[in-house]
């Protein structure tokens, strides 16, 4: 921090200084509930109009909100909330961005420093309570170091392996009769703190070589891909070298879902031509991606028995974590990516075309199992994946896709086909139901001229529709597109298929609200679609209707199962096709 | 595999717990802890036992490394070095037992810091197996009360941890 300044430096209260400083660190916009804690924090937003805030109407909420505008702009998102209960009710959504590597600032009220420990009225340890769900956290002791501390907090968030960074300021550092100079430091350098950029070289040459005489290699990509801004350059490589691609949950949209190169979405719901890909791959090229037990299967000794792993990741505590890697590489995907295509192309050396070839038309004959084809519609039921493929096509492929979770997830996952980085938006870490609805929130606020469509089910909705009030307070125009299938139809799924179809707690149809009449009582379009024959013309009423929230009740045959789905115990080759095949 | 992790970190309130909750989060096991505050008062030096094979102890350090306090680590057990425990411990000892006593710390070079008619108070410095040997050695008295330190630990040679 420089001192020199300090003479001409204006002085402001700590409350002051934290909105100057997000200001001066370029946020436009951050998500928040006010109380007694950050009422001077409040005070002081309401003097000025750089900041601005958005009141949503639950904690979570803000935290959703925040991590869906993180995910779709690549810029860390911005949370206010106050202490005690405002502090907890941001929990699930910092869990949320952490499990996912998300940048977010989550800046939490205190109680006065002289009355923290003292059990007073809705204090709450913050700090300890968020330690294991954040990247780093600070408490403010007085107000003069709250702009190095938001300096350093953008600073951590974003580079690196990103993830949320937690603020926690006592109310009498904001006082505004206290007031300091302001100076927002220019440059951070942390001492115990850096990012890693480059890759190794030697380990790059050594990939490369790999790569290059794999027979029957694979491309593996993840969320790693999407936050490094890695897209590109995945691209590119992918071309040159004419290799199978498949992308994580978190990674669809890595590479562009249309092109023939892409086999799909692969692990637990995967394809059937991914899954065996990778099954039988020789050289696995992993990149920005953490080998999920949801990508492996639980057993991670059947995981790619034949392959040599090459693992690419920003965080050096994410390879070899689960599964050993052979040629390791630390590094930022994007810089690797270029240095392998400079390699490659300064080798000059080609894959074989006829080992290739060989290859290709093995996933070929995958591919033929045709493992996504929806099933005919049977008692006038509407199939949850016709909806998603007509989503699309009224969306042309581009629109922001927020999902909860179950699923309407993986449909959406499976179906929708992302072309294009930072479409897809959705909680794949942790599972968050109640995700969908404030993230696509964030994503609208952020690109307020684009389609923002949250694809959920009626039970995930139900744990966040609240935010139907905040969408109404800024006219967003969302499009929620619910696959009501009356339950909670993941959970269904499973009981069908280990629990002798015994529904326990899984079922609440008699109990269900009409979701027409709620959403019109918020002000919002409701829409309902029961029958397949009414889904196009109603579903391009919805689209239609741009300046309005719409909600699409959309009643799916309750008893459609996601497949493919992997073999508990068994290796990626394992899987369940239909409700009649296995592998 | 015991090991032991000398770990320079900020000295900063939080600092302490998120070390140690990383052990509790990820289900590692700490054997010993010791920690205060080094020549330079802006770090402090924290050493801990812990245990496992290979790919534990990588990715132990590893998630050590990401935690944003830690500054730098060393896996001492990875090449020649010095480890030390101090014990303080209170036992009973009347009668001929007293001389029995103070014979067996002469032999493990320990001191006794306090005294009354019935007990001693022992200080002894060494690496834990030491500790433990004298343990075993006065086994036959009445141990009252025991209080180790836990291991802390430097590398034999020129090599150092330090920024």
């Amino acid at each position: 921090m420089t001192g020199e300044r300090t003479e001409q430096a204006e002085l402001l209260s700590g409350g002051e200084m934290l909105i100057r400083a997000l200001r001066d660190e370029g946020v436009k916009i951050i998500f928040g509930y006010p109380g007694g804690a950050v009422l001077h924090i409040y005070d002081a937003i309401f003097h000025q109009d750089h900041v601005e805030h958005i009141l949503v109407r639950h904690e979570q909420a803000a935290t959703h909100a925040a991590d869906g505008y993180a995910r779709a702009t690549g810029k860390a998102g911005v949370v206010l909330v106050t202490s005690g209960p405002g502090a907890t009710n941001a929990i699930t959504g910092i869990a949320t961005a952490y499990m996912d590597s998300v940048p977010l600032v989550v800046i939490s009220g205190q109680v006065e420093s002289r009355m923290v420990g003292t059990d007073a009225f809705q204090e709450t340890d913050m700090v300890g309570i968020s330690r294991p769900i954040v990247k780093h956290s600070f408490i403010a002791r007085n107000a003069a170091e709250i702009p190095l501390l938001v300096k350093k907090a953008f600073h951590i968030a974003t580079t690196g392996r990103p993830g949320p960074v937690v603020i926690d300021i006592p109310k009498d550092t904001t006082d505004p009769r206290v007031k300091a100079p302001y100076v927002y430091p220019s440059e951070i350098s942390m001492r115990s703190y850096s990012a890693p950029e480059k890759g190794h070289p030697g380990q790059i040459r050594k990939a490369v070589d790999a790569l290059l005489h794999a027979k029957r290699p694979m491309l593996y990509s993840g969320g790693g891909v999407i936050q490094g801004n890695a897209a590109e350059a995945v691209t590119r490589l992918a071309r040159l070298l004419g290799y199978p691609i498949t992308n994580t949950l978190m990674g669809l949209g890595g590479f562009p879902a249309s092109d023939p190169q892409f086999v799909g979405m692969l692990g637990m719901h995967g394809t059937y031509e991914a899954n065996m890909a990778m099954h039988y791959c020789d050289v696995l090229l992993c990149a920005g991606a953490r080998f999920d037990d949801r990508v492996t299967n639980s057993d991670v000794k059947k995981f790619c028995p034949d392959a040599t792993v090459v693992h690419i990741d920003i965080d050096p505590a994410s390879i070899s974590k689960t599964v050993t890697a052979d040629i390791p590489i630390v590094g930022a995907v994007a810089s690797v990516f270029e240095d392998m295509i400079a390699e490659i192309e300064r080798s000059k050396a080609k894959p074989d075309a006829d080992t290739l070839k060989i290859w290709w038309d093995q996933i070929n004959r995958w591919r033929e199992k045709d493992s996504l084809r929806i099933p005919e519609p049977e008692n006038g039921l509407i199939k949850p994946q016709q909806v998603v493929k007509l989503v699309h096509e009224m969306t042309g492929g581009d629109a922001y896709v927020s999902s909860d979770v179950g699923q309407h997830q993986m449909f959406a996952a499976q179906y929708y086909g992302f072309d294009r980085p930072r479409r897809w938006i959705n909680s794949g870490g942790l599972g968050t139901m109640g995700f969908g609805l404030p993230a696509a929130m964030g994503a609208q606020f952020a690109f307020p001229d684009a389609v923002s469509v949250c694809i959920t089910g009626e039970g995930s909705f139900l744990m966040n529709m609240q935010e139907f009030a905040t969408c109404m307070q800024y006219q967003l125009p969302i499009k929620v597109i619910c696959l009501n299938n009356q339950a909670l139809g993941m959970v269904k799924q499973w009981q069908d298929m280990q629990y002798g179809g015994r529904y326990s707690h899984s079922t609440y149809a008699e109990s269900l609200p009409d979701f027409v009449k709620l959403t019109e009582s918020f002000g919002h379009v409701g829409i309902r679609i029961s029958r397949p024959e009414e889904l196009r013309d109603k579903l391009t009423e919805c689209f239609a209707l741009k300046d309005r929230l719409v909600f699409v009740d959309v009643l799916v045959d309750p008893d459609e199962h996601v497949y493919p789905m992997a073999i508990k115990g068994g290796a990626m080759k394992d899987m369940i096709l239909s409700k009649t095949e296995r592998t | 595999m015991r090991r032991i992790i000398s770990i320079l970190m900020e000295n900063e309130p939080g600092a302490l717990s998120r070390v140690v909750g990383l052990f509790s989060q990820r289900n590692y096991n700490i054997d010993s802890l010791t920690v205060a505050p080094t020549e330079d008062q802006s770090l402090s030096r924290l050493t801990l036992i812990t245990s496992g094979d290979e790919a534990r102890i990588e990715q132990i350090t590893k998630h050590l490394n990401r935690i944003i306090d830690v500054v730098k680590l060393v896996d001492l057990t990875g090449g020649a070095h010095i480890e030390r425990e101090l014990m303080l411990i209170k036992l009973k000892a009347t009668g001929a037992r007293r001389a029995e006593v103070l014979r067996t710390v002469e032999i493990f070079r320990g001191q006794v810091v306090d005294q009354t008619d019935s007990t001693y108070s022992i200080q002894l410095t060494g690496t834990s197996e030491k500790l433990d040997g004298f343990l075993a050695a006065i086994s036959d008295c009445k141990v009252l009360e025991v209080a180790r330190t836990g291991v802390t630990g430097i590398s034999r040679g020129t090599k150092v941890l330090a920024i």
